[in-house]
């Protein structure tokens, strides 16, 4: 099937110079969440503006279901739909009449079950006559989020929508997010949870200096990015790592009260075996071990710190 | 067309009306009503009668004239400002609607707002003095065409402005000066010939003349000239308008 969104050689320099994408190249699948990681002014926003129209484009193509954003701009934007990083709503409207204007000028009729849906789905139904200015910053959210699905697009933009949102909130958002993805809504999301990300995408895209400089899917990258550590809790502290394990590149943490050992899970030997076997003979005893995964953060931080 | 938006942002203005309606409606009627009680009543009676019409009845079609274009000025030029002020314009940048489309309802709806104060201002005149409109349907179509070619000038000054004392500047510093100077109060025949050629590089001149003669049949400048010139000047603001779209300039960065 083709992809619901590519993006092309696509640049985009600004008036005063600043190169914010450098031919970005990426394709979305239909039905997937995309979890776009970066650092600020990475170019995660300015990439997301410019597939939505917001802003114009110095250079590439974007395609959004095979239609062209610059010369099909309406099948292309009909199908897309926006939550915006920024709190932006009108003050004195309800949150009844911001939906419903936001599915009119996405060109679709009115359709009250929709948004009523729409409403109850992001726990706003009781606030539906409450004008904005009255809401909490996170009912603000729910608000952003209920007029981008007002018109039923089939894809969904996520600009850090949870930046700011208490923990429960939170909760409910992916709720809804994941309930979306079941409908065959394609999620695009950028967060700076990266706990987020780890949790909810099935491929992410980190993109850094107005690059994209991975794209993988989540449980690939972290099998393959990802490393794994043994970390034993010793009987006796130790003052030194003992010369006869030297070679086997452990570190001493804790006050000398844990071992930490390194490995690739993907190598033929995760010398691990050997390891035990020279520790009961050093005569090092100990009371505890366990194993740590690098989280999808670990793996972002390592890719952005990376020189380029 | 994507005429269910034109029909979301017309009825958004509109409810945006409806919430200010004092200050929307019945500010700039009271400010009118003033202005009779005023030049009509109070000095108008001292005045002799203008081209054989009373003073009072010759400032009416002035009088709404400079109520018609400060309100569409301010009108189209705040509903475009106050989205790009506070970031929503991004929903309407995002959305499958084409210039044409967002200029027609954001105008369509200051113009609206303004022909609505024109005509109430109208009905306001006619508590204060006798009116006898001569060609109603020229009247109508130089209301409207007016609300429609300022309201256009007022959506240009919303994108332009980047604070909100740019967005007062024309319509304080530019617009009421034009109208008081264009005739509003008297006929530019009262003026000295020099005055009058200078007169006429205003454009308003032609635009309260061309009025006037809708309810009197009398006008300082003929009346084709009057509506060649409304024209021209709703021209010119379609050009700068469809050059603002095509560059993005203020809007898209």
């Amino acid at each position: 099937m083709s992809p619901i969104l590519k993006i092309s050689n696509l640049s985009k320099v600004y008036d005063s110079g600043f190169h914010a994408l450098k031919g970005i190249d990426l394709e979305i699948e239909r039905g997937e969440l995309f979890a776009l990681l970066g650092p600020n002014g990475a170019g995660k926003t300015t990439l997301i503006s410019i597939i939505c129209g917001i802003v114009n484009a110095s250079g590439g193509t974007v395609t959004v279901d095979g239609h062209d954003i610059a010369r099909d701009f309406r099948a292309a934007r009909a199908e897309i739909g926006l939550v915006p990083q920024e709190l932006t709503t009108d003050a004195f409207e309800t949150v009844w009449a911001t939906v419903n204007f936001s599915r009119g000028l996405f060109g679709k009729p009115k359709n009250h079950a929709i948004v009523e849906k729409v409403l109850k789905d992001l726990s706003l139904w009781d606030k539906r006559d409450n004008k904005l200015i009255t809401l909490s910053g996170g009912m603000k959210r729910r608000v952003l989020i209920a007029k981008a699905l007002a018109h039923e697009p089939r894809v969904l933009f996520l600009d850090e929508p949870t930046a700011g949102v208490d923990v429960e909130l939170r909760r409910d958002m992916w709720r809804v997010v994941r309930r979306l993805q079941e409908t065959g809504v394609t999620i695009i999301l950028t967060t700076h949870y990266i706990e987020e990300a780890e949790d909810l995408a099935d491929r992410v895209g980190v993109i850094n200096g107005g690059e994209i400089i991975l794209v993988e899917d989540k449980v690939e990258l972290m099998r393959k990015l990802g490393r794994k550590q043994l970390i034993l809790h010793l009987a006796d502290p130790l003052e030194a790592v003992p010369e006869t394990l030297a070679e086997r590149g452990l570190e001493l943490g804790q006050n000398g009260e844990t071992l930490v050992y390194t490995y690739d899970t993907q190598a033929e030997r995760t010398g691990i075996t050997a390891l035990l076997k020279d520790l009961h003979a050093a005569g090092i005893r100990f009371r505890d071990l366990q194993t740590r995964q690098s989280s999808l953060e670990d793996i972002f931080v390592n890719l952005v710190k990376a020189p380029s | 067309m994507n005429f269910h938006a034109i029909k979301a942002i017309y009825r958004f203005e509109m409810a945006r009306t409806g919430r200010t309606l004092f200050q929307s409606i019945v500010s700039p009627v009271l400010s009118t009503s003033l202005y009779f009680v005023v030049f009509g009543a109070a000095i108008g009676s001292r005045i002799e009668e203008v081209d054989g019409v009373s003073y009072g009845a010759f400032i009416v079609p002035g009088l709404i004239m400079l109520s018609l274009l400060t309100q569409s000025v301010s009108n189209a030029s705040f509903g475009i400002y106050f989205p790009r002020f506070t970031g929503t314009i991004y929903e309407v940048l995002s959305a499958p609607v084409s210039y044409l489309e967002i200029v027609i309802a954001y105008v369509g709806a200051a113009a609206t707002k303004s022909i609505l104060v024109g005509l109430i201002i109208l009905a306001t005149a006619h508590l204060f003095v006798p009116l006898d409109i001569q060609h109603p349907v020229w009247m109508l179509l130089f209301l409207m065409l007016t609300a429609v070619t300022f309201a256009l000038l007022g959506f240009i000054l919303g994108i332009w402005a980047d604070n909100f004392e740019k967005l007062q500047f024309v319509p304080l510093l530019v617009v009421t000066p034009l109208a008081f100077l264009g005739g509003s109060f008297y006929s530019i025949n009262m003026l000295p010939p020099f005055w009058q050629t200078v007169t006429l590089f205003n454009p308003v001149v032609y635009l309260i003349s061309g009025f006037r003669w809708s309810f009197y049949g009398q006008a300082d400048v003929s009346i084709g000239l009057s509506v060649f010139m409304t024209f021209l000047f709703l021209v010119i603001c379609l050009a700068v308008i469809s050059w603002i779209f095509k560059t993005g300039w203020r809007l898209r960065a």
